[in-house]
């Protein structure tokens, strides 16, 4: 058996496996999103951009999910931050690696479950009855734009602070020290050379957290109680309830499109950033 | 600083706390303490449809994540010596597998298989033997093991990978020059450096599809996992039961998570 033919038959089930479960499928999602409803419930074989037209029906899912999923990702990282910095530049030694999993740990437990705790805490019996106690009466946190952003910043923390951890872990510390010997305050340090040269791990935290929100569905259908949805509800809406798969598909493909415009410009961005990185760390 | 540290695993762990200690309460409302008990637990696994579910999601995460660690290190060996145009496309099905959001795959598979089927069904019936009930495909714990596995394919070979490139070249290149065969190579060198993250991959995946709602959301047809009873019964109402699947469901993942993470270190340490 040649080396060629080898690797070929290694290939083949992930191939196989990928052209059936991933292409095919998401290729029927294009497809039909050009198609017609047809009355049964399934799609109609047209060339039609009627679904597209439609979009502005769904602007408040859209509206949600672009305003929500930023806004998120932006208190995650300012939350954060200072957890990654104190992890890769106070904390003991000793320590780091058990605190270290102590973050990530619960980012792969059931989201589900984590969730639901909220459900639970900003419930009627929860923390609105501790601020009742305290003489705040009538004040509803459940099914609120905060109960999202909660369980937003509560579901994606972890993801943020391992990439900017990563990325002030391998700073090298002499040059905080060079910095703070020549005089510099140490906020002017963290200004100028600790927060520029954690760009990439903030970069990447954003991204990471951010791609996932955008199809976020458990978090806005937990928390939201149908008055904070995402685009990801509308997507259920869509196909497991009126069961609308050329207006469902249209609306998945805006989303992916919308997700992939998202994420080039911001690379653009970063990059710019990344670029101008270079003279701050000469100086 | 310490302090800020503090609050933060406070907020991380209390809502997690609240769960497992509420899941011992004694009391049949969610919301008061009324002294220990584990008779919600009791509850929980005398509960035929939550035993079915676990049974569902036990079988759907043990099936995908041998597929996925199997399939996806053979393709991760593979992708190692190779260049070109199949590299590039195998990366790129990898990406996308990794960034299209949860909930498209979910609805992509469903509409894709069902699709697929209603096309198939009509054929199978026509060349199947005549006085034979045919067989029907349809949604269930087939294509939800097989849209697990796609995603979960691509996990693996990411990890996979990353070991393999951490590895030591010298050694491969050792055992070929003392004459062993690429395939005596592989078995004695390259499998066993590589082992702990086949392994990790393997629990990293099984935790993935033990916990994954949105894709089985719309692909387990009848089928219910142990997510999607779980959120159907949050759908519901609060009730301590939930709390006691929940705290189980997450002592699960943890006791994965800790194996995983003990063997990609231990491994880790070995290839060095």
């Amino acid at each position: 058996m040649t080396h060629r033919t080898r690797n070929w038959l290694l290939l083949a089930p992930a191939g196989t496996w990928f052209l059936v479960m991933l292409i095919i499928p998401l290729s029927v999602v294009f497809i039909f999103s050009f198609g017609e409803r047809a009355p049964s419930g399934g799609v109609v074989p047209a060339f039609t951009f009627e679904q597209y037209a439609n979009l502005p029906a769904r602007w408040t899912a859209f509206k949600n999910t672009m305003t929500l999923a930023p806004i998120g990702t932006l208190l995650a990282l300012l939350i954060a931050y200072p957890l990654a910095y104190f992890l890769a530049v106070k904390a003991n030694p000793k320590w780091k690696t058990i605190l270290l999993v102590l973050v990530i740990v619960p980012f792969w437990t059931s989201i589900l479950i984590r969730s639901y705790a909220w459900i639970f805490l900003l419930g009627g019996r929860g923390i609105p009855a501790l601020l009742e106690w305290v003489g705040l009466e009538g004040i509803r946190l459940i099914n609120t734009p905060f109960a999202v952003l909660v369980g937003i910043i509560y579901g994606y923390l972890p993801l943020m602070v391992f990439p900017i951890y990563v990325s002030l872990d391998k700073l090298d510390k002499r040059l905080l020290e060079a910095s703070s010997d020549l005089g510099a305050k140490p906020w002017r340090t963290f200004l100028q050379i600790t927060l520029p040269l954690s760009i990439p791990g903030i970069a990447t935290g954003c991204m990471l957290v951010f791609i996932l929100l955008m199809g976020e569905y458990l978090i806005p259908a937990l928390l939201g109680g149908g008055k904070v949805f995402f685009v990801g509800n509308a997507l259920v809406d869509l196909f497991l309830q009126s069961r609308n798969w050329a207006y469902g598909s249209a609306v998945a493909v805006a989303l992916v499109a919308v997700m992939l415009i998202t994420v080039t410009f911001y690379m653009r961005l970063i990059s710019r950033l990344g670029a101008s990185r270079e003279d701050v760390s000469i100086m | 600083m310490r302090i800020y540290a503090i609050c933060v695993y406070l907020f991380l762990y209390i809502p997690i706390g609240v769960i497992a200690l509420f899941s011992f309460n004694a009391g049949r409302h969610a919301s008061q303490l009324q002294g220990f008990s584990t008779k919600w637990y009791g509850k929980a696994l005398n509960n035929p449809f939550v035993m079915d579910a676990l049974e569902t999601s036990l079988m759907v995460a043990f099936a995908s994540a041998l597929f996925a660690s199997v399939f996806g290190t053979m393709a991760a060996v593979a992708l190692q010596g190779i260049k070109g145009p199949v590299r590039t496309a195998f990366d790129l099905l990898i990406y996308v597998a990794v960034m299209i959001p949860g909930i498209v795959i979910g609805i992509a598979t469903l509409i894709g298989l069902v699709t697929v089927f209603d096309q198939l069904n009509p054929l199978i019936a026509s060349i199947w033997p005549n006085g034979f009930e045919p067989p029907k495909l349809r949604m269930g714990m087939g294509s939800l093991i097989a849209a697990h596995t796609m995603f979960l394919m691509a996990l693996v070979v990411i990890i996979v990978r990353a070991r393999l490139a951490g590895m030591d070249r010298a050694l491969t290149e050792a055992s070929s020059d003392l004459y062993a065969t690429p395939m005596g190579t592989f078995r004695q060198v390259t499998l066993p450096l590589i082992f702990p993250a086949i392994l990790a991959g393997f629990l990293l995946s099984f935790t993935f599809s033990f916990d994954d709602f949105i894709i089985a959301f719309f692909v387990a047809g009848s089928e219910t996992t142990l997510p999607i009873y779980v959120f159907s019964s949050i759908r519901r109402g609060v009730t301590p039961e939930i709390n006691a699947i929940g705290t189980m469901v997450m002592g699960v993942s943890l006791l994965m998570l800790i194996t995983a993470q003990m063997l990609l270190r231990r491994g880790g340490k070995k290839t060095k």
